[in-house]
């Protein structure tokens, strides 16, 4: 199959013409591993030849992250990050820092589009099963990289201090109000402020531009690092490592470098299309990617009529507004019944002990009528969240890739898609009954997806591997 | 597998409809549609003369520099000689001299900048521009308001209307409409007693003062179409090039 396949294009520097670059390459190789980090992660980093569509986000992620570095030091050199003077800082780049509305409108676009990107390479793990032994390290990492990447776009959010900005941080960080003890004493403490104001700011404006861009910098490296030491998975999911030619180089694997650097390329300049069509033509998206009603400034005795997060984060403030009072009940039916499923199907005695005893404690704090149900919104909305980080060990299939699942797996995954889209519609929306509803409905969903995921990937009827790739 | 990717087909396609079922209506105002032109030079720069002539005496436009005006195709000059009556240099901002606290025992609030207004009144009943358009020809008489002023679209605003002299006086009365069916009434603006501009004649001009509002609201609007349109064909360009080069490497890999 892959017997024609092209020598890696090394480039060694060596040859007559290249004699000057090849003595300095020695200099530095002497001094510095260069020619070794090349091969490791490019020229010979041997990844699947049967990449497909959604295998182009992980690179486009990481373009999205240099565009917004790249474009927020440039606005960091025009903005104030004072409640005073912000607004203002912000239309002066719009309008009198030459060219600025092009580097605010490229990093509010970015912020939108990270997380498109994002979703999409996070959903190709759950296609094909990217987060399986061995690469629950690299899921991992990802998933710190996406809760890093959710509080960089709440943090920046405040910046260009107008009404969204101001009243959307207030909901989010009123949240931590409804925590029983130390509730008011928290808000206050992340505030460091009574209300939101200039110290609210300047904190924000530190942890934007310098705390998390670091840790997400740090946690990309790891995620790269973690990622070629096992080598990448494929469309497949079988282990291309298996079979190996007499080199020891995986038979269905190209070097990167040039194969998948060219097609990534070409990935780049759709995206930059795509991206730029929005920068120059579209740059508000209808309301979605910069609010309307985050061209008024911040106004603390104005509330809006509707306060809706940015988009992205719309699907986790729908299952925080779906936990209501009433709800309380069906989510403790909810543990009761889950508690009883692992009693009934878990042969061994100890887990379905520990499951029940857990199990109780949440349906006793449930209904104890000690904490609020604001507060479980807020648990809700964390799970939700952080219930990714579970997933390497929820899917017991016996299979990685969709394209061996079974019906159920399919199924599953295609509502839980839909749920995310759903509920995310519904977070921008104001409450109405039976959005409330949907919302429940929604909820309960999301979580089942990954709750029953032990049962349902194991009774699907899977198809078997193939042993190569497939192109 | 096809027949079923089909049922899975159905599903989405039944889910997605969900949502649009449950859309409830909501508090909306039907909005007119602003009949502007955003490259028309003589539009703008009336719609500026009557910016400075009846606005920016209450609102400021903070953001805004005299000099942008040159990008509607005015010279500094004639900026200077027209539309500045405050003696302020032509690199100077759009303020007025009212101090905020006065307007606010004035008018109950003070009167909001006007910089970007035409972006922050966007909504999903229709663009800023619409929404003014509206606003500007929806103000009536009413005697229960302190201004003797309302707002069809603004309800209870506190600024009187501005330019009733041009438009005259309207009131709000009822109407009998043929609906689905049956006779609904519907609350209306009559003009009772007319202004110095004909009704077509007000509308046109509200339309040059929206006009010129949304180009301030955004003053590149029309230079970032132009780059815009370079871009993207430098892009479409580069991407025969790059897929080019990628078909060429890859015709091996198999």
């Amino acid at each position: 199959m892959a017997a024609t396949k092209k020598e890696p294009v090394e480039f060694t520097g060596a040859g007559p013409l290249n004699a000057p670059i090849s003595g300095v390459l020695t200099w530095v190789d002497q001094r510095f591993p260069l020619m070794s980090l090349w091969r490791d992660h490019l020229s010979q980093y041997y990844a699947p030849k049967n990449f497909n569509f959604w295998y182009f986000f992980g690179s486009l992620a990481m373009l999205v992250l240099v565009i917004q570095i790249v474009t927020g030091i440039f606005l960091v050199m025009h903005y104030k990050p004072s409640a005073a003077e912000a607004f203002a800082s912000v239309e002066y780049i719009m309008r009198d820092v030459p060219m600025g509305w092009f580097i605010r409108y490229m990093h509010s676009t970015g912020a939108s589009a990270f997380f498109i990107v994002v979703y999409l390479h996070m959903f190709r793990g759950l296609l094909y099963g990217s987060y399986r032994q061995p690469r629950e390290l690299i899921w991992i990492f990802g998933m710190l990289i996406y809760l890093c990447l959710m509080a960089e776009a709440f943090f920046g959010y405040l910046l260009p201090w107008g009404q969204m900005s101001f009243w959307g941080a207030q909901v989010i960080i009123n949240l931590f109000d409804a925590l029983p003890l130390i509730g008011p004493d928290l808000s206050t403490w992340i505030r460091g402020d009574f209300v939101i104001s200039d110290a609210t700011l300047n904190r924000f404006f530190a942890f934007h531009v310098i705390a998390l861009p670091l840790a997400l910098l740090g946690l990309v490296a790891a995620h790269i690092m973690a990622l070629h030491e096992v080598g990448s998975n494929n469309p497949d999911g079988v282990e291309i490592k298996k079979h190996k030619d007499a080199q020891g180089r995986p038979l269905d694997g190209i070097p990167f470098h040039p194969y998948y650097t060219v097609k990534d390329i070409v990935g780049v300049v759709v995206f930059l299309f795509l991206f730029f069509l929005v920068v120059f033509f579209m740059p508000e998206m209808g309301g979605y990617f910069l609010e309307y009603n985050n061209f008024i400034p911040a106004d603390s005795l104005k509330t809006p009529p509707h306060i809706a997060p940015v988009w992205y984060f719309t699907p986790y403030y729908s299952i925080l507004r779906a936990i209501t009072e009433d709800f309380m009940l069906v989510l403790a039916i909810g543990v009761a019944a889950y508690t009883a499923l692992i009693w009934f199907t878990v042969r061994d005695r100890r887990i379905g002990m520990a499951a029940v005893a857990i199990g109780l404690v949440v349906i006793a704090l449930m209904k104890g009528g000690i904490i609020e149900a604001k507060v479980w919104g807020v648990v809700m909305m964390g799970l939700a969240t952080l219930i990714f980080f579970l997933l390497p060990w929820l899917d017991r299939s016996p299979v990685k890739s969709i394209r061996y699942k079974g019906p159920l797996f399919r199924t599953a995954l295609t509502v839980f898609v839909i749920t995310f889209i759903v509920l995310g519609y519904y977070g921008v929306q104001v409450v109405t009954p039976v959005g409330t509803l949907i919302s429940q409905i929604g909820t309960l969903l999301y979580f089942a997806f990954f709750l029953l995921m032990p049962w349902y990937s194991v009774m699907d009827k899977t198809k078997p591997e193939p042993d190569r790739v497939t192109m | 597998m096809a027949k079923n990717m089909f049922k899975i087909n159905k599903l989405i396609a039944v889910l997605l409809f969900v949502p649009a079922l449950a859309l409830a209506a909501g508090d909306h105002v039907q909005l007119d549609r602003a009949p502007i032109d955003e490259e028309d030079q003589a539009s703008l720069q009336r719609g500026a003369r009557h910016f400075v002539n009846y606005c920016l005496n209450c609102h400021s436009a903070n953001y805004m520099r005299y000099n942008r005006l040159q990008d509607i195709g005015l010279a500094p000059q004639q900026i200077l000689d027209n539309l500045v009556f405050t003696g302020v240099k032509v690199g100077d901002l759009m303020t007025i001299a009212m101090d905020p606290k006065d307007a606010k025992s004035w008018f109950g609030a003070t009167p909001p900048d006007l910089s970007v207004t035409a972006r922050s009144r966007a909504s999903a009943d229709g663009s800023g521009a619409d929404w003014l358009y509206t606003y500007l020809r929806g103000f009536y008489r009413d005697a229960a308001r302190p201004t003797g002023w309302n707002n069809t679209v603004y309800p209870n605003v506190g600024m009187p209307h501005a330019l009733w002299e041009l438009q005259g006086e309207q009131v709000l009365v009822e109407r009998k409409v043929q609906g689905a069916g049956y006779l609904k009434t519907e609350m209306a603006l009559k003009l009772d007693r007319p202004g110095t501009l004909s009704p077509a004649e007000y509308d046109e001009m509200v339309a040059d003062l929206v006009n010129y509002m949304v180009f301030m609201g955004e003053p590149v609007r029309s230079d970032r179409k132009t780059i815009g349109m370079l871009v993207l064909t430098a892009l479409g360009l580069l991407f025969l090039l790059v897929y080019a080069l990628k078909k060429e490497y890859w015709k091996d890999v198999h």
